[in-house]
């Protein structure tokens, strides 16, 4: 590459078309934490500065945190993302391993139908889900907010293709050794598999933390509700105009991922964009 | 055998009850009169759909959400492409750069929407601020149904472009040196000959996942629509997901949503077939 | 035409030389294979003959004109990559067709749908087509033209990158281990291919390999190089036969040459493991020099003694034609192996000892830091008449 290194001129202009494009992006987190440390007096009184001229994020925070069950919010959507994620691990991994290692009369039947789902809207499922939720009387309550996602067809494809790559070898050695086909499953290959398990661990956190549609078909209670629901009855009752609660409470939901992400870049681009990055 | 059964039987089963049994149920309820806590119910063939299609709320929704896709999925690509070649183009500061562009696409949208409207207020709003500052005209952006849509797209863009640009990156990283060399020792050696003689057509296979994948998730949009719009001003922001809910579970007329909802799959498989049988064909070297 | 003058080249990757003072003249038409170990240094000097890679320090001339900092475009050279590095979205026709369209149609004339309109590009793709079809049926690929690399085998695929090379007659060819992607089988036919294509073509040929046989069997001269630096440049047979350097002798050859470590006596003998040997030439008492022995150098006699290295057998490998026994002769660091005739294989067991002789002349001493000794040779004469001096 060295004969085309940029010459300083259009190193230059890389960097300055850059630092615009990323500037553009990040206005809307930057304006979200701006109006959640201004008063609302400096608020409606338009202005380009970022710095509030009386720092109100004390009171706006505290507004977002007690007025509305933010935390509650916020342990819900804990909740209802570690326990999809645990089902989906125990649901996928021996099935991915039977994909990916055994031989068994409908292997194919199922592999087509893993790959069948994954392209499926699922949202677009809701309604025989909904009427199944009630159905079996799960509806509002936080297994209503869990049970579509017990099965990730991403998660099987995504384990079934890392567990491929680990030799057989490993496995009769494993059964060699009298491990039980499950324990092969849960002792050798999940561990071997590790970054994959990572991955699809950071895919799913941040699609189900950020979810909104689901939630607000499968739960009524406010108690109940995950962190995208929660500021949506927010902003929709009593905080409407009033900015500063509003963005502030913003922040905290959005705060969580966004932390996460900048102290483990690699893992949310290689998560979240289904492995294809590596 | 039998291991293998039960290892896979859980996830088989569960696939059939929340995915196929749902898609059958979708075009089951569609082609009934079945109401949402009924008893019985009657075939009625295609009425369901009749009722959809002469229904000007449902035919705003299919255009808006096919104009939607029509700007976001060549935005995002061509955006995501270009950041992601200027990034590749140097040396420093490209895991920033990644990082900047990157963090809309895991942001949660519900609340990053919030903060759009704040941005996008007609009078308090940064951006009508910014122009009317420049003399420029400003707008009602969300309440006026010549902008509501673009504004829209253009927050999709911004939500998606990372992804884009992620995988663009990735591919850049994939093409070989050698193929570079070669285009250098053949002569095609300035900046646009070597796009256009290896960059761009190495990027083919990517391109047509990201186009599949961004334009799946815009079909989806459904975050910005209700927290932003409701479908509103008038039905110029309805879009097919946000039909869909409204519906289904606001409206509760079940055999409505469910066509709604057939459409819809009707919509991602054509999709996905365009994807399988012609273009991947032509993106793939082989 | 196109003569090469490599002139003090050295080349380092931040503070890590990987080019050392390389010098070297390739005469027009001459087929040089540069060859030694991976990470020899060898590929980088074919890159920055190609201008895919700038120098630290030297100059390198093409034909009359020095083309230090000149684009690889316009040295008129065509390089050959290990993997082909042929446009997989491309057809064989196309792939073979860049070069020339690059070299031949103005930048507008490029210009996707509005420049085949342009005056003058219907009639250079014309011609562009007759030139490809040429080359493409003088390599016997003819039928290919329609398809692109993904649908073609390796060997296919090795004569598109030769036809791309090719097709726009360049002054010098680069190849940069053409043939190691390729089968065993396949190699050998390859390499006679090339070989073949450069008595044809009469133009100046580099060639780069880790490989002694290729180099061997095609170049008229081989460069060895190794940690950077040029070690020898000579014909195969000078390479082989009279080597420079101990790190040259023991490069080229398989098996490879035997090396004893051994003390000259004052009689003049040199001493390796309780025997005597007689080496050819006056060579000062109490130096320590190896002595090289290719193992097809011995034979076999009935009795030890002088010029004789006696041991038990340890191993013999059987290779058809040939025997290779390996010998542990007590004194000696490793086992000494001998090249002897297939026919010997009954008269050999293994434990059993064995006497080797080998005749004065096929001795090859090297000093201790590794250079040659030569009896007759004037450097070696001036350095034993000091050590004379010295006593």
């Amino acid at each position: 590459m060295s004969a085309h290194r940029l010459a300083p001129p259009s190193a230059i202009l890389r960097h300055a078309v850059l630092l615009i494009t990323g500037a553009l992006i990040l206005i809307p987190f930057v304006w979200m934490v701006s109006l959640s440390i201004k008063p609302p007096g400096e608020i409606f009184r338009a202005s380009f500065s970022f710095w509030p001229e009386q720092f109100y994020g004390i009171e706006n925070y505290t507004k977002a945190l007690t007025n509305s069950p933010l935390p509650r919010y916020m342990l819900n959507g804990v909740i209802v993302c570690a326990m999809i994620l645990a089902l989906q691990i125990i649901v996928c991994a021996p099935a991915a391993y039977a994909l990916a290692k055994l031989d068994f009369p409908g292997r194919n039947l199922l592999f087509a139908m893993v790959l069948i789902a994954l392209i499926l809207p699922h949202e677009v499922l809701s309604l025989p889900l909904f009427v199944l939720g009630y159905q079996v009387g799960i509806l509002n309550t936080y297994a209503a907010l869990i049970f579509p996602y017990v099965v990730s067809p991403f998660g099987i494809f995504l384990f079934r293709q890392f567990f491929k790559t680990i030799p057989d070898d490993v496995i009769h050695a494993a059964r060699l050794d009298g491990l039980s086909e499950l324990a092969i499953v849960w002792r050798i290959m999940v561990p071997m598999a590790l970054p994959a398990i990572i991955a699809f661990g950071i895919f799913s956190i941040v699609s189900h933390w950020n979810s909104l549609f689901w939630p607000l078909i499968a739960v009524r209670d406010q108690s109940l509700m995950p962190p995208p629901l929660g500021i949506m009855v927010f902003k929709n009752g009593e905080a409407g105009n009033d900015y500063g609660p509003l963005m502030a409470a913003s922040t905290l939901v959005v705060a969580p991922l966004i932390i996460a992400f900048l102290s483990a870049q690699r893992w949310f681009v290689e998560g979240l964009t289904g492995g294809a990055v590596k | 055998m039998l291991a293998a059964g039960s290892l896979a039987g859980p996830a088989f089963l569960l696939l059939i009850v929340l995915f196929f049994l749902p898609v059958f149920a979708v075009f089951a309820i569609a082609l009934t009169d079945w109401q949402f806590g009924a008893s019985s119910l009657s075939f009625v063939g295609l009425a369901n759909f009749r009722e959809v299609f002469a229904d000007e709320s449902f035919r705003a929704s299919l255009v808006n959400t096919i104009v939607y896709v029509a700007i976001v999925v060549p935005g995002t690509i061509v955006l995501g492409l270009a950041i992601a070649l200027l990034i590749e183009s140097g040396k420093s500061f490209r895991a920033f750069y990644r990082a900047i562009h990157f963090l809309p696409y895991m942001a949660t949208l519900t609340a990053m929407a919030i903060a759009w409207e704040a941005l996008l207020h007609p009078t308090i709003g940064l951006v009508n601020q910014t122009l009317a500052g420049l003399d420029l005209p400003t707008a009602n952006w969300l309440r006026d149904e010549n902008t509501v849509l673009p504004v829209l797209a253009v927050i999709g863009i911004w939500q998606n472009l990372g992804f884009a640009m992620v995988l663009f990156l990735a591919g850049l990283k994939s093409i070989p040196q050698d193929l570079y060399d070669a285009a250098d020792i053949d002569g095609a050696d300035v900046w646009l000959d070597r796009l256009r003689t290896v960059t761009l057509p190495m990027l083919g296979p990517v391109t047509m996942f990201v186009f599949i994948v961004v334009a799946l998730k815009a079909f989806e949009t459904f975050d910005t629509v209700q927290v932003l719009t409701q479908g509103g001003p008038g039905h110029a922001s309805e879009m097919l997901l946000y039909t869909l809910y409204r519906e289904s579970f606001e409206y509760l007329r079940t055999g409505y949503g469910a066509s709604v909802a057939a459409v819809f799959l009707l919509i991602v498989v054509a999709l996905t077939l365009i994807q399988a049988r012609v273009l991947d064909k032509k993106v793939h070297y082989q | 035409m196109a003569a090469i003058t490599i002139e003090k080249i050295e080349k380092s990757f931040g503070a890590t030389p990987v080019l050392r003072d390389v010098s070297l003249d390739i005469a027009d038409g001459e087929f040089v294979t540069l060859l030694g170990p991976s990470g020899c240094g060898k590929s980088t000097l074919l890159r920055i003959l190609a201008g895919l890679e700038v120098q630290t320090g030297g100059s390198i001339a093409i034909g009359e004109r020095v083309v230090d900092g000149v684009r690889p475009k316009r040295r008129d050279v065509a390089m050959v990559f290990q993997s082909y590095a042929l446009y997989p979205h491309m057809t064989v026709q196309e792939n073979m067709a860049v070069p020339l369209r690059m070299r031949r149609l103005s930048s507008i004339q490029r210009l996707p749908l509005i420049g085949r309109f342009l005056p003058g590009t219907k009639a250079v793709g014309a011609e562009i087509e007759k030139d490809v079809m040429r080359t493409a049926k003088a390599l016997g690929i003819g039928h290919l033209l329609g398809r692109k690399p993904g649908q073609l085998s390796g060997g296919q695929r090795q004569r598109v990158a030769v036809g791309r090379a090719m097709v726009r007659q360049p002054a010098v060819f680069l190849m940069d281990e053409p043939l190691s992607n390729l089968d065993a089988k396949l190699r050998v036919q390859m390499r006679a291919e090339i070989k073949e294509l450069h008595d044809r073509l009469g133009v100046t040929f580099v060639y780069v390999t880790h490989d002694q046989s290729e180099a061997m069997t095609m170049s008229d001269r081989v460069a060895v190089m190794l940690d950077g630096e040029l070690l020898q440049v000579a014909s195969p047979r000078e390479i082989y036969a009279d080597p420079d350097d101990r790190r040259v002798a023991e490069f080229i050859g398989s098996p490879k040459i035997n090396m004893l470590e051994a003390r000259v006596r004052d009689n003049g003998l040199a001493e390796i493991a309780g025997t005597s040997f007689a080496i050819p030439g006056d060579i000062t008492p109490g130096i320590s020099l190896a002595l090289g022995i290719r193992p097809e150098a011995f034979h076999l006699v009935e009795a030890g003694g002088d010029n004789i290295l006696t041991g038990a057998v340890r191993m013999i490998e059987h290779m058809g034609s040939d025997l290779y026994v390996h010998l542990a002769v007590p004194g000696t660091e490793h086992p000494v192996i001998a090249r002897l005739l297939a026919e010997r294989a009954p008269q050999i067991a293994s434990g059993q000892t064995l006497h080797l002789g080998v005749k004065p002349e096929r001795l090859l001493l090297f000093a201790a830091d590794g250079h040659r000794l030569r009896p007759h040779d004037h450097a070696s004469a001036t350095v034993l008449r000091m050590k004379e001096r010295v006593q």
